[in-house]
């Protein structure tokens, strides 16, 4: 079976994440930049699949040269190989730009049965990757999977939202977003790690998947941002030592804000 | 006026304060048309409902598939609609599926996508508020139809009384090669309390909470204000509460006009999930708890003692 892995490096959520001041996108510079924790639960499914019976495993990912730190991590928990479109052109893409890059960089990896991803990353947050790759495709989508079995051509999967839970059913190729229960992601090994360096990583840019530059990037996205202003800061306000009247002390400050 | 099409959110015969918020929001752009997806005979449950809120029309897609498969019927159905008439926006709630069936419907019809905002004007303009309310950001599309996923809670709902007239409209046939079937579907029931993201009062619970046993703290102070119950990571992790009441940068994101914390340090995660809220209390035991740099009102002091007698004295008031 042959298994392509979505990643994305995305900024740390415990640092201060900020916008760029000339482009208005995501300022990746400025943060540190970390593999998205629930990319590596999509790829400790993908070695699941692969233990069990046989596949290969592509990490793909679309990202600057930093980039690289997040593949070789999947390379080191054990896939075999990535891909990687780095081209300056891609900066800014909206997600249906972004859709639209993956989906042809999907097609480079040959006869795919199956793509796995997060169902959602901690920064643009959109939560939708995998359906849109689906339409994209033409490939039925499984999203929010907390559990997944393959087998004779179909992937099942249990998916849960905030909104309820359900079962899946689909014929393969198809691509399934992971949610955080699926499973516990291994730490790469030493061996591992070492073994990663070594592993291939075909970089490629947007020309080697036929697209031109005007279809990708801030240019070819269909939203476009105007401004943005960091919120002001909220500051504390009374701060109180609780001297067995505490809580009659909040009740005393909600009627007077008229909130009871 | 240019028809605004809202995909109405309804769960077992009821529709979701957010259809409202949509429908009063896509007033502002054009004339609202509500389009309800469902198992036959759900239009007639939510019609009284749509017209008293603003919806001129009510396209009626209904056909047994539309629970059979996931997103897809609803796709189906926008994009034709989009493609008979043009709408300037199409709203869709940002929940988990509403954003799959945007994200599809955006793909399918080469328009542009607004996630998540929380305002838009008449003009599309559109207002997003990310980094857990960090900072705010305004947008617009380049393309005819701006497909829109609304945040819930964002807007006070108008009531204003339109024709709600129904026109039925096909549900195309389910192409199941291109789409996940769905079986043993079983929503979510909220129990008695308002739901997380639509509540205006919400009471959370932390590390400092100790134990599932002792959330009935948390729950009794949540009840006596008709709030909702959150949870902080630490909380849900340690399985002092469920998944789906994690407020935080992977939870919710919740914008109350009241937010008790109690027993939340308020680590930066947490807080990109609840600092939009009006007016933040925090009661925690650690003078230095960042929680403290952000609440309109803090006590530092043991929940166990205030928060009960927060609840007695609210008691006494209402």
């Amino acid at each position: 079976m042959n298994i392509v892995v979505l990643i994305k490096q995305v900024p740390d959520t415990w640092s201060e994440r900020t916008l760029s001041d000339g482009d208005k996108t995501l300022d990746r510079a400025s943060s540190d930049a970390v593999l998205d924790e629930i990319n590596e639960r999509a790829v400790e499914e993908a070695l699941k699949i692969k233990e069990a019976g046989d596949a290969e495993v592509t990490i793909l990912t679309a990202g600057p040269d930093r980039a690289t730190d997040a593949i070789r991590k999947a390379l080191s928990m054990g896939a075999d190989k990535a891909v990687h479109v780095n081209d300056d052109a891609i900066h800014g893409s909206d997600a249906v730009a972004t859709a639209k890059v993956l989906a042809k960089a999907i097609g480079t990896v040959g006869d795919v049965d199956l793509v796995l991803a997060g169902n959602e990353a901690t920064d643009g947050r959109s939560g939708a990757m995998a359906g849109m790759l689906g339409e994209l495709l033409g490939w039925p989508s499984l999203t929010h999977a907390n559990a997944l079995t393959v087998e004779n051509g179909t992937a099942k999967a249990k998916r849960e939202t905030d909104e309820g839970t359900c079962d899946l059913e689909a014929a393969l190729p198809a691509i399934v977003s992971v949610g955080e229960k699926i499973n516990e992601p291994r730490y790469p090994s030493f061996k591992g790690i070492m073994a990663a360096k070594k592993k291939p990583v075909n970089t490629i840019g947007i020309s080697d998947l036929g697209l031109d530059a005007s279809e990708v990037g801030l240019a070819g996205s269909l939203v476009q941002v105007d401004s943005f202003a960091p919120r002001p800061p909220k500051s504390g306000g009374q701060k109180v030592e609780d001297e067995g009247d505490g809580g009659a002390k909040i009740a005393e400050y909600l009627v007077g804000q008229k909130l009871i | 006026m240019a028809e605004v099409l809202v995909l109405v959110d309804h769960v077992d015969g009821e529709i979701k304060k957010n259809t409202y918020e949509m429908l009063t929001a896509a007033r502002r752009i054009g004339e609202p048309s509500a389009v309800v997806v469902g198992t036959p005979g759900t239009a007639t449950k939510l019609a009284e409902g749509l017209a008293a809120h603003g919806a001129e029309k009510i396209y009626v897609a209904e056909s047994d598939d539309t629970v059979n498969y996931l997103s897809t019927p609803q796709v189906d159905v926008l994009a034709a609609l989009v493609e008979r008439v043009s709408p300037p926006a199409v709203l869709i709630p940002a929940g988990a599926d509403g954003r799959e069936v945007a994200g599809r419907l955006a793909v399918r019809t080469n328009s542009g996508w607004l996630n998540d905002l929380v305002d838009i004007d008449g003009e599309r303009a559109g207002t997003h508020s990310i980094f857990g309310g960090a900072f705010t950001v305004q947008s617009h599309v380049t393309t005819d139809t701006a497909v829109v996923s609304w945040r819930s809670g964002s807007l006070e709902v108008e009531e204003n009384a339109a024709a709600g007239t129904q026109e039925t409209v096909e549900v195309p046939a389910i192409d199941a090669a291109k789409s996940a079937k769905v079986s043993n579907r079983a929503p979510i029931v909220g129990g008695d309390r308002p739901e997380l993201t639509e509540a205006s009062v919400v009471v959370a619970g932390g590390r400092g909470v100790g134990s599932a046993d002792n959330f009935n703290v948390v729950e009794g102070l949540a009840d006596s204000l008709h709030a909702a119950v959150g949870a902080s990571r630490a909380a849900v992790d340690s399985g002092y509460y469920p998944n789906q009441f994690q407020v935080g940068q992977t939870g919710k994101t919740v914008s109350p006009q009241l937010y008790i914390a109690l027993g939340i340090s308020g680590a930066i995660q947490h807080r990109a999930g609840m600092q939009t809220s009006k007016t933040i209390v925090a009661v925690n035991k650690d003078p230095e708890a960042p929680i403290f740099e952000i609440a309109d009102f803090g006590i530092v002091g043991d929940l166990f003692s205030v928060a009960p007698q927060l609840t007695e004295e609210v008691g006494k008031r209402a």
